[in-house]
């Protein structure tokens, strides 16, 4: 009798990590088998018209909007995790409040911050539609996974090196930036890769900010769509779903890839880390 | 003397930026409260939190968002039914029976399964699911089930790996099969972790858009059925946000200040639940 329940149980956890595997494979195998027929080269003309969908100029806006969003997000938030963890004492308020408003901002959904943004930056601000628009709502959405990240990275440099450092005469400035943030970077560089891979997915903040025009941006003052607003309009006109679909692939190849980077820079923290130890 | 103001200078910026996510919450209430709330106020709170009917276009135009939160409560439900048991039995799976090999493919999948951009997911849900339930809420929990397992796996895992392996040991001494004490032990003593990532999961449902809105119909009516098309509120700011003016555009604003509720009450919950864990 017992023997029998035990099986039961293996069977459906075996099942559920089963199940979960398939969906995987299945996804990215319906999304390649759709899309890889449409992947031609004039899918990467630098011109895009009504009867060549072209992804180059979404492909181009989304490395642009991608760097941009990034050059804001970063300082902010590797700065924070600097003064939450080397400047502060524990249990201050102000790093409290610091904390919960970040965890505040990481649950809130996208289209709450394309509303932000859109009443913020392009209508009280007045930089219409614009790629400065998307980059600065999409930067305060990362902002609290590269702050996290980064405070985890710095929490883990042992406090002997700063100790090591100070007794070497440095300041607390020089202790910083010479040996504790170098010692942090692999941790630091995998936030910012998983804040690479959540711009580049985004859609729903970006349509009522950087809107939809399907051109290489001029001017940060103009609009632009990023790969992931290219698929959603193909979708909505309904004439181009397979170069949708072939839209999915650039975007699948993509997120593997910077998760490979991320998964990479994580092993490289946690590898320093153990052999230093040693 | 130079040192000195250079360290204070820096202090002065990391401060600055700690306190930028300060700002950032702030700056986002403050925006949506004030364009939202006024509409509650004209529209009326009763008619439009209860109200079954949303005609933006009749004569005079009528606001009710009943129909979406019921089609937002409805969607987040079913996902939660489909999503939570396959997570946690596969969190149970990874975290406890996974042998090593196959944990180096099955983890990164899973870490793949959250970086898939919702718009893939939506173009998934077009092509693969509509077809069977049609543009129906089935079709938005079961795409939603999928989208959500990897918040619930990751979590969940990181709990059940938190429990002391004493646990376990001491019920296999008291006689207790591998799986017996997997399900009757370890998972009871994660209670509280794997609670905290069903409440994650929550929020990233309710929240959830671009994919909802691509295999759900998005009629504003309420839902009869399961296999009947309908809309959520987030999937009534998109759609309507281009076009909207006036009210009818504060009304959608005001749609997202009752979903940014929601999302506050959901993450007060999970850091509650997350400092019981501790």
């Amino acid at each position: 009798m017992r023997k029998y329940s035990e099986k039961i149980m293996a069977i459906i956890t075996w099942a559920a990590a089963i199940l979960t595997a398939g969906v995987l494979v299945y996804i990215i195998g319906y999304i390649l088998y759709k899309g890889l027929p449409y992947i031609k080269p004039s899918l990467f003309a630098f011109d895009y018209n009504s009867e060549n969908v072209s992804l180059m100029p979404a492909l181009i806006s989304t490395v642009i909007m991608t760097l941009l969003s990034l050059l804001i997000a970063v300082p902010l938030g590797v700065f924070s995790a600097i003064f939450l963890t080397e400047y502060s004492k524990r249990g201050n308020k102000f790093v409290k409040l610091v904390r919960i408003t970040a965890e505040t901002l990481s649950g809130i959904p996208s289209i709450v911050y394309g509303l932000f943004g859109m009443l913020f930056f392009v209508t009280f601000l007045g930089w219409g539609f614009s790629v400065l628009a998307g980059a600065f709502t999409l930067s305060i959405m990362i902002l609290p996974l590269i702050l996290r990240s980064s405070e985890e990275a710095l929490q883990s440099v042992p406090d002997s090196w700063r100790e090591g450092s100070f007794g070497l005469g440095a300041g607390r400035l020089r202790t910083v930036f010479k040996i504790v943030l170098p010692a942090a970077s692999p941790g630091v560089f995998a936030g910012i890769i998983l804040a690479v891979g959540r711009v580049v997915g985004e859609t729903a903040a970006l349509i009522y900010t950087a809107g939809t025009v399907a051109q290489v941006p001029g001017t940060p003052l103009a609009s632009a769509r990023t790969l992931a607003v290219h698929m959603y309009a193909l979708s909505g006109e309904g004439l181009h779903i397979g170069e949708g679909y072939a839209t999915a692939v650039v975007l699948l190849v993509l997120v593997i890839g910077i998760n490979a980077l991320s998964a990479f820079a994580a092993k490289k923290l946690l590898k320093g880390k153990t052999g230093k130890k040693a | 003397m130079r040192q000195n103001f250079k360290e204070n200078c820096m202090r002065g910026i990391f401060f600055l930026s700690a306190a930028a996510s300060i700002a950032a919450v702030a700056l986002i209430c403050l925006f949506l409260l004030a364009n939202g709330v006024p509409a509650i106020g004209k529209i009326g709170i009763v008619e439009f939190l209860f109200g079954t009917e949303w005609s933006p276009s009749d004569v005079p135009a009528v606001y009710g968002i009943a129909s979406m939160i019921v089609g937002s409560l409805y969607v987040t439900a079913g996902a939660i039914i489909i999503g939570v048991p396959i997570g946690i039995l596969t969190a149970v799976f990874l975290a406890k029976v996974c042998p090593k090999n196959l944990y180096k493919i099955l983890k990164p999948g899973v870490d793949l399964l959250a970086g898939i951009p919702s718009v893939v997911y939506g173009f998934f849900g077009m092509a693969a699911i509509v077809p069977l339930f049609g543009n129906s809420i089935m079709s938005a929990c079961i795409l939603l089930g999928i989208m959500i397992l990897p918040t619930i796996i990751g979590i969940s895992e990181s709990a059940i790996r938190a429990v002391p392996e004493h646990y376990y040991e001491g019920s296999l001494a008291l006689g207790a099969g591998h799986y017996r004490s997997l399900f009757f032990v370890i998972l009871p003593a994660a209670k509280s972790g794997i609670l905290a990532g069903v409440v994650l999961g929550i929020g990233r449902a309710i929240g959830e858009t671009m994919a909802v809105i691509m295999v759900m119909g998005n009629q504003a009516r309420m839902p009869g059925s399961l296999l009947s098309g309908a809309r959520t509120l987030t999937g009534n700011i998109v759609i309507e946000m281009g076009y909207a003016e006036g009210l009818h555009r504060e009304a959608l604003i005001a749609t997202g200040v009752v979903l940014f509720v929601f999302i506050l009450i959901i993450n007060v919950s999970f850091s509650a639940l997350k400092r019981r864990e501790k």
